[in-house]
């Protein structure tokens, strides 16, 4: 589409009346800031911005309702993870079981590099056990680099208690459904 | 040789000078906190010495106000790294910093900055010629912005500094022509002159209006500042003349900017707002007292800070103009018009006499 170009009238090419509103609109905007308290940045450190219900930021390790690890040490998250910044060690024939009924293991150590991971969330989306999750923080900061690898105990702490999701439960009573066959709608 | 002339334009030259890079430094601050307040944004507000927090009200205060801010800025400069690159011309890449800052710097020589203190003018030089020396000096100023172009030895600096000679040839004809009406009215070149001719008659802005918008936006043009800073326009050209220079070299461009500015918005308040003159309470007349000296070395400095304000305002007001813009308003508009104002005033002049 072309559109034809007015002609500029006399008090246009001037440029003036152009001016004096530019002097304006800026005089507002500074006039806001500094008498009406309008500004529009927030002063981080000390001010924080409400994050979001469904905010990715790092991911954590969750515990189940009865505070046991629902990581069943699987490592799916750690070959999907794009810049392999999980590192998981399964417990092995002998090693430590889970610390709850229905699963298998769980990992003996778990590992994710602050520094390595990109908060692409596919580990939450791959995980089968809704075990990692990518919760609120967005600032993670540390004074080394092995500061910034965190550990089970870590990630299991900062990850805290998620009793909204509980996947053995609703699997054992969908168990309990399936006994008694014609489902009840 | 009158010892006594040579130890008190020595001292009047260090004071100038002191002043003329502390102003320098906080323009630069306020640069940065008019142009956040523009921008709905609070400006530089962290930076204290440590034992800023320790004083109870002044010290925060003064922290938002970003005081601090200039130091910080002047010692980042300082312990950053002079980077030579491999390709730049070595001698003219040194030189250039230092023809960009001397003629910002020798240019407020003539400017009579208050009336007398003791038996002492204020002024560094007192010219006959006063006006004609600071068009000498300020076309001087281009030749470092062409230098440190050229030194750099890659594109952008070098098409910095072509638009930058042609943009100062163009608005240079323009300042020139705009303030030989201020002169036809005065009567004299030497600006004390001028100021004393405006504390009897009022301000010249009044008589020659059409003068001073010219002598502005070529005063803008002058400065390299938004809406004519082609020769540094970071959008299209990196950083322009100094995208090749850093640390103390880049910081002297910087300060050479603001003491053009400072330069010309001295100027203006010497021929067209009444110099170190107020219309009232006697503050027309020389002073009699130290007291009286002080005030209205004060006055000079507090208009030419407003006029600075208003560069900066209309800085973060305007978009660039396109370089065939630049030149069209240079000489088919303003030029012209000077011309036109030069007869005006001149036949007005004569009719009246």
């Amino acid at each position: 589409m072309i559109v034809n170009r007015r002609p500029l009238t006399f008090w246009e090419k001037l440029y003036l009346p152009a001016i004096m509103g530019g002097l304006k609109v800026t005089m507002r905007h500074a006039w806001r800031t500094l008498f009406a308290g309008k500004k529009v940045t927030m002063e981080y450190p000390e001010q924080k911005w409400a994050v979001p219900p469904d905010y990715r930021g790092a991911p954590y390790l969750v515990r189940d309702q009865d505070g046991s690890t629902k990581c069943v040490s699987c490592q799916l998250c750690e070959f999907v993870c794009p810049p392999k910044a999980i590192k998981i060690i399964p417990p092995g024939p002998a090693g430590q079981i889970a610390d709850r009924a229905n699963a298998e293991k769980m990992p003996r150590e778990f590992e994710i590099n602050m520094l390595r991971c990109i908060y692409c969330g596919m580990c939450q989306e791959v995980c089968p056990e809704e075990a990692i999750f990518l919760l609120k923080d967005y600032s993670i900061t540390g004074q080394s680099r092995q500061e910034l690898v965190f550990n089970k105990e870590k990630l299991l702490a900062l990850g805290g208690v998620h009793p909204g999701i509980q996947k053995w439960k609703h699997k054992a009573e969908e168990a309990k459904e399936q006994e008694n066959f014609p489902v009840k709608v | 040789m009158d010892w006594n002339f040579i130890i008190f334009s020595v001292v009047k030259i260090a004071v100038a000078i002191g002043v003329l890079h502390a102003i320098a430094a906080y323009a630069v601050l306020a640069e940065r906190k008019i142009s956040a307040w523009i921008q709905d944004r609070v400006g530089p507000n962290r930076v204290a010495p440590p034992f800023m927090k320790y004083i109870p009200v002044l010290g925060p205060v003064l922290t938002r106000w970003g005081i601090f801010q200039p130091l910080a800025d002047g010692l980042k400069f300082m312990l950053k790294e002079d980077f030579t690159p491999a390709g730049v011309h070595k001698a003219y890449f040194w030189i250039a910093p230092a023809v960009a800052i001397i003629p910002s710097m020798i240019v407020i020589a003539v400017i009579p900055f208050g009336s007398v203190m003791g038996h002492q003018q204020m002024v560094i030089a007192n010219l006959n010629v006063g006006i004609l020396y600071t068009f000498g000096i300020v076309s001087l100023g281009v030749y470092g912005i062409v230098l440190a172009g050229y030194a750099a030895n890659s594109k952008y600096p070098f098409l910095g500094g072509i638009r930058s000679s042609a943009q100062m040839i163009s608005y240079e004809i323009s300042m020139g022509m705009s303030v030989i009406p201020v002169f036809l009215i005065a009567g004299a070149l030497n600006l004390s002159s001028v100021i004393a001719w405006q504390a009897q008659h009022g301000w010249l802005v009044i008589y020659a209006p059409l003068s001073f918008i010219i002598f502005l936006i070529a005063g803008f043009a002058e400065t390299n500042r938004l809406p004519f800073d082609l020769p540094e326009a970071e959008t299209e050209l990196v950083g322009g003349y100094h995208t090749e220079y850093s640390s103390m070299k880049f910081a002297l461009f910087f300060l050479a900017e603001y003491s053009n500015m400072i330069a010309a918005t001295g100027m203006m308040t010497t021929l067209f707002f009444g110099g170190w003159t107020l219309p009232f309470w006697g503050l027309d007349q020389p002073a009699h007292s130290i007291g009286i000296a002080i005030v209205q070395i004060l006055i000079f400095l507090a208009k030419m800070c407003a006029l600075m304000t208003v560069f900066i305002w209309v800085r973060w007001m305007f978009p660039r103009f396109r370089y065939d813009q630049l030149m069209d308003l240079g000489w088919r508009r303003f030029v012209p018009l000077a011309v036109v104002n030069i007869l005006v005033t001149a036949i007005v002049l004569w009719a009246i006499s």
